[in-house]
């Protein structure tokens, strides 16, 4: 219950910014529309370039930007005020609560994530249907293992920037861990080009780590790439790369706690 | 006179240096800042050379012709990202306050807040974008006036991305939270020239000529020094415009900024 009453609330703090959600609305749709084009030039070229055609292309794009802001692909969410908090001492207030630290900011983050799904998820990808030919999910299965694939989406990109987060507590200061780790996302979430895409080894390798969980395997379930049971291990895939990934949250905590000394205190 | 130019310089000098100085304080993270900046710029490039293991022309252009694009505008908007983009937190400031505090300092207001937490890890970006134009550069068959074009694209265009930045930084006087609006068109801006305009439908090509003049950091330039003519079928002087689309944009950019601060009444508090 209390880590609902945390989500609702970091809902509400998000949805306070108004002006800012429609000035990044039409920014993902600008974007959105140039990846677009530059996408329908490569598929004319090559029609079932990575097994996708056209339209799985301006698809792909438009809920790439969809799922941008939901996950947090760039940093962001509630990891940076841990990691402003880590800082400058406040997080020892945080340690001495009766709650878990990364349940509570997990939960933060999830109900900042429902916030940015319905407003910078779900815009962008009306004006992605009004502009261009993009499909639908083809079957109910597809849409819901999409819905259920989102929260699996941003607790593994909540635990990733929690360990980038927790950098802080060793260098003090987590911007640089954060633009290193963003670049990474980046790529290898499938956000900058579709992983199928990739040649060789490279597709291979980005397709196992965990950012493909991000971007990737959320917009293949959508493309109804994933069907039956591989549908049930897409979700697996991404369940299992959460799990351990809040695991390692869990042990690096532990370890800052002990070795860690925060400052001013 | 040459006082009243030279200050403003100096000034942005002097705060630039203590900026630098203060980032230099975490050097992990200043290392990983300098790494991770290169990386995502780097990735970027390596995204669109990818593209090219299943296809061999975007757009009617090669690899190495688009890295030619890529990097004219990545070297561009790198200069005016580095020299000034802070001009981005100009509502950050509306809204803590710390306009009214530069107001009442004897140094230009926009020399103020394009100098703020000046940061060298933005040369990430000039340095990869550089290193993609110098691999495209055999592309092009030389000649003295093909030199002096590119040169002038190089500083036409960070121009024209100094003004995009001041102009749509601007936006935030009236709405002080939006400011990923302008996003939209310097990073938008900068995505788009990364691909030749015939990838785009041609009212957008016109658009990007004569209303917005982005098509001017890149295209036109870049297909005189390949020796094209537009396939949108407009005249070939125009390739040699790129320094008249900058000081258009930088005008209004100028005049704007002074609308927006004339209309500042600060937030009271």
């Amino acid at each position: 219950m209390l880590h609902v009453a945390v989500a609702r609330r970091a809902f509400r703090r998000y949805s306070t910014y108004r002006a800012a959600t429609v000035a990044g609305i039409f920014t993902n749709s600008v974007f959105g529309i140039i990846y677009s084009f530059a996408y329908l030039a490569l598929w004319r070229q090559n029609p079932d370039a990575g097994g996708y055609d056209a339209a799985d292309a301006v698809t792909y794009v438009w809920l790439g930007q969809a799922l941008l802001m939901t996950v947090a692909l760039w940093g962001g969410g509630t990891t940076d005020d841990l990691a402003e908090r880590i800082r400058n001492g406040d997080v020892a207030i945080d340690l001495y609560r009766p709650v878990g630290l990364v349940g509570w900011y997990l939960a933060g983050d999830l109900g900042r994530a429902l916030y940015h799904f319905l407003t910078r998820g779900l815009a962008p990808t009306v004006i992605g249907i009004v502009l261009f030919d993009i499909s639908l999910p083809p079957s109910p299965t597809a849409a819901l293992g999409f819905l259920l694939s989102i929260p699996l989406a941003v607790t593994v990109s909540f635990a990733l920037r929690f360990l980038v987060a927790s950098t802080a507590f060793w260098l003090l200061d987590a911007t640089g861990a954060r633009i290193l780790s963003g670049a990474l996302a980046l790529f290898f979430s499938g956000m900058a080009l579709p992983l199928v895409l990739f040649p060789g080894w490279l597709g291979t390798l980005a397709e196992a780590l965990p950012f493909s969980a991000m971007i990737q395997v959320p917009n293949d379930i959508w493309l109804g790439r994933h069907t039956g049971l591989e549908l049930g291990s897409a979700l697996a895939f991404q369940a299992g790369w959460a799990l351990a990934l809040l695991a390692t949250c869990g042990l690096v905590l532990r370890l800052a706690t002990r070795k860690v000394v925060v400052q001013g205190g | 006179m040459a006082d009243r130019l030279w200050r403003p310089v100096a000034c942005y000098g002097d705060m630039v240096r203590l900026w630098i100085r203060a980032e230099l304080s975490y050097p992990a993270s200043f290392a990983m800042l300098v790494v991770g900046s290169m990386m995502i710029n780097a990735l970027d490039f390596v995204a669109i050379a990818i593209m090219f293991s299943s296809i061999d022309t975007l757009g009617g252009f090669g690899l190495r012709e688009i890295a030619l694009l890529y990097g004219a505008t990545g070297v561009g908007i790198g200069v005016a990202d580095t020299a000034i983009g802070s001009v981005e937190r100009i509502g950050e400031f509306v809204r803590t306050g710390r306009l009214d505090q530069m107001l009442t300092k004897p140094v230009p207001l926009l020399v103020q807040v394009c100098s703020d937490r000046f940061t060298l890890r933005r040369l990430g970006r000039i340095t990869q974008a550089s290193v993609v134009l110098v691999w495209a550069l055999p592309i092009v068959d030389w000649t003295p006036t093909r030199v002096l074009v590119a040169v002038v694209m190089l500083l036409s265009s960070s121009a024209l991305f100094f003004g995009l930045f001041v102009l749509f930084s601007c936006v935030q006087f009236w709405t002080t939270d939006a400011s990923e609006f302008a996003n939209a068109f310097t990073y938008g801006g900068n995505t788009l020239t990364q691909y030749p305009l015939t990838v785009f439908p041609r009212e957008v090509a016109l658009a990007l000529t004569f209303v917005l003049p982005i098509a001017f950091v890149n295209w036109y330039p870049c297909l005189y020094l390949l020796g094209r003519s537009d396939p949108n079928g407009l005249p070939d002087w125009l390739q040699f415009c790129s320094p008249l689309a900058a000081a258009a944009v930088i005008t209004v950019a100028l005049l704007v900024w002074r609308t927006g601060v004339r209309r500042y009444t600060s937030t009271g508090s």
